[in-house]
């Protein structure tokens, strides 16, 4: 009975998690956004500091008509973005933030391994968008979408696998715990090299060719209304906690702190993943957008032998040591 | 055989392997609850008054000219052949990641590893120097 109580409290705190940082991410970049620039951003839905912006959002959409247009591919357009949206939610159950038992959903023993191509999972969300809407534009953004995934999986994977051999594990929590201060410049390039290909895989500025507003209206979310667009944008910001959560734990340490992990290692956690969606935000207000074919070249003759070497780097100090 | 007494005694038995695995699968099945309710929520919520013009596909504002489903030219098939023979690859990297160091081992793997990367980066030099990272 215990067990079963203490699984269903993980759930629920992880299902929680899910639905609450997203938002406190989304109403962070609103403000960051406006200050940047020079502007004040929402300040009226709820009073302090439009506080209560992104729920009066959530409400509009719930409110609107759900359009499905008559080309379309209905079964497919209107299961699009739960696609998209759902595989972040089950990333969040194997990122720990403690070092205790009770600080992670669940521990998977093949932690990189699930993470990585679980999250992959969501971008077939965009593809079935962009073909299911029987618009020109969708069909381009989803293309570009193909693409994308196409370059920039590959230097996140080798990033990846380069944490691995140094820890010795694939185990997430066992990553974290192997991890010693040291690493951090022993494995920056990496932990770069992953950070840039995951907001790619994002679609986040400057990788946002996708959804170029200004040349393909939105992308594969064109033709989309109401509660399934404000899905299609969650999915966004859960991506943003999802990889930040993946590179703290990764390269930055996790519940490393300067003061050790114990206590309130959690906090530590938590305060870099922070740190890191606001570089997130910061990224698209400071830089333009790559074109198609410089996204390519960045992410094939750049990120992957960057990363590559970055491998026989963490072989060579590994063994070194051992 | 020798060696079957000398794995750590860690390793984990598949059901323990698969229990991990079942609380994903809970959560899977909360998260398409949490889809499905959303959805029929809305489908009480929301007001349903379509118009021709509102299932029209949007193309700017004019009429949609042909269908949607246009033959485009994939220019990046190629990349997309590159990436799979290296995702393949790579994917051999994790479990060989959690053993190259270990005592025994040290200098052997180390050279391996040099072999491989040499392939990769071999094959990569080779589709850039043909060309295939153009992207025109």
């Amino acid at each position: 009975m215990n067990d079963v109580l203490d699984v269903a409290l993980r759930l629920i705190i992880v299902f929680a998690v899910f639905m609450v940082v997203p938002l406190v991410v989304g109403q962070t970049e609103h403000k960051v956004m406006a200050h940047m620039q020079g502007r004040l951003g929402p300040m009226y839905a709820g009073g302090f500091h439009g506080w209560a912006q992104l729920v009066a959002d959530g409400v509009k959409f719930a409110q609107k008509e759900d359009i499905v247009p008559a080309e379309a591919d209905r079964r497919i357009f209107q299961l699009a973005p739960a696609v998209a949206l759902l595989p972040y939610l089950l990333v969040l159950v194997a990122i720990p933030i403690g070092p205790s038992e009770g600080a992670v959903g669940q521990v998977v023993d093949a932690g990189i391994f699930f993470v990585l191509a679980v999250m992959g999972v969501g971008v077939l969300g965009s593809l079935m968008a962009g073909w299911a809407s029987a618009n020109k534009f969708s069909l381009l953004g989803g293309l570009r979408t193909a693409a994308q995934l196409l370059a920039y999986e590959l230097p996140m994977l080798l990033a990846a696998a380069s944490v691995a051999m140094a820890a010795g594990t694939v185990s997430l929590p066992g990553i974290v715990n192997a991890f010693e201060w040291w690493w951090l410049p022993w494995q920056i390039v990496g932990g770069l090299v992953f950070f840039v290909a995951g907001l790619a895989e994002l679609q986040r500025p400057p990788f946002d060719m996708p959804i170029a507003d200004s040349e393909i209206i939105f992308g594969a979310y064109t033709e989309y209304t109401g509660l399934r667009f404000a899905l299609f944008l969650l999915a966004e910001y859960a991506g943003i906690v999802v990889l930040c959560g993946l590179t703290t734990v990764l390269f930055l340490g996790g519940w490393h702190g300067p003061l050790g992990a114990d206590g309130l290692g959690w906090v530590w956690t938590l305060l870099k993943i922070a740190v890191l969606a606001f570089v997130v935000i910061w990224l698209r207000v400071s830089y333009p957008r790559l074109r198609e074919d410089q996204l390519q070249r960045l992410a094939w003759t750049t990120l992957i032998p960057l990363a590559l070497a970055q491998i026989a780097l963490t072989g060579i100090v590994k063994v070194a040591i051992s | 055989m020798a060696y079957v007494a000398d794995l750590p005694e860690s390793t984990v038995l598949a059901s323990d392997y698969f229990q991990s695995y079942s609380v994903v699968g809970l959560l899977a099945v909360i998260g398409v609850l949490f889809v499905a309710v959303a959805f029929g929520a809305g489908r009480l919520l929301r007001p349903v008054v379509p118009t021709p013009e509102k299932l029209l596909t949007y193309e700017c504002g004019v009429d949609p000219v042909g269908e949607g489903w246009a033959h485009t030219q994939v220019r990046y098939y190629v990349y997309a052949f590159l990436y799979v023979i290296f995702a393949v690859d790579s994917i051999f990297l994790f479990p060989w990641a959690t053993v190259f160091a270990a005592p025994g081992y040290g200098a052997t793997t180390l050279v391996e590893m040099f072999i491989f990367l040499g392939f990769l980066a071999v094959g990569l030099l080779y589709a850039w120097k043909k060309g295939v990272l153009e992207w025109t």
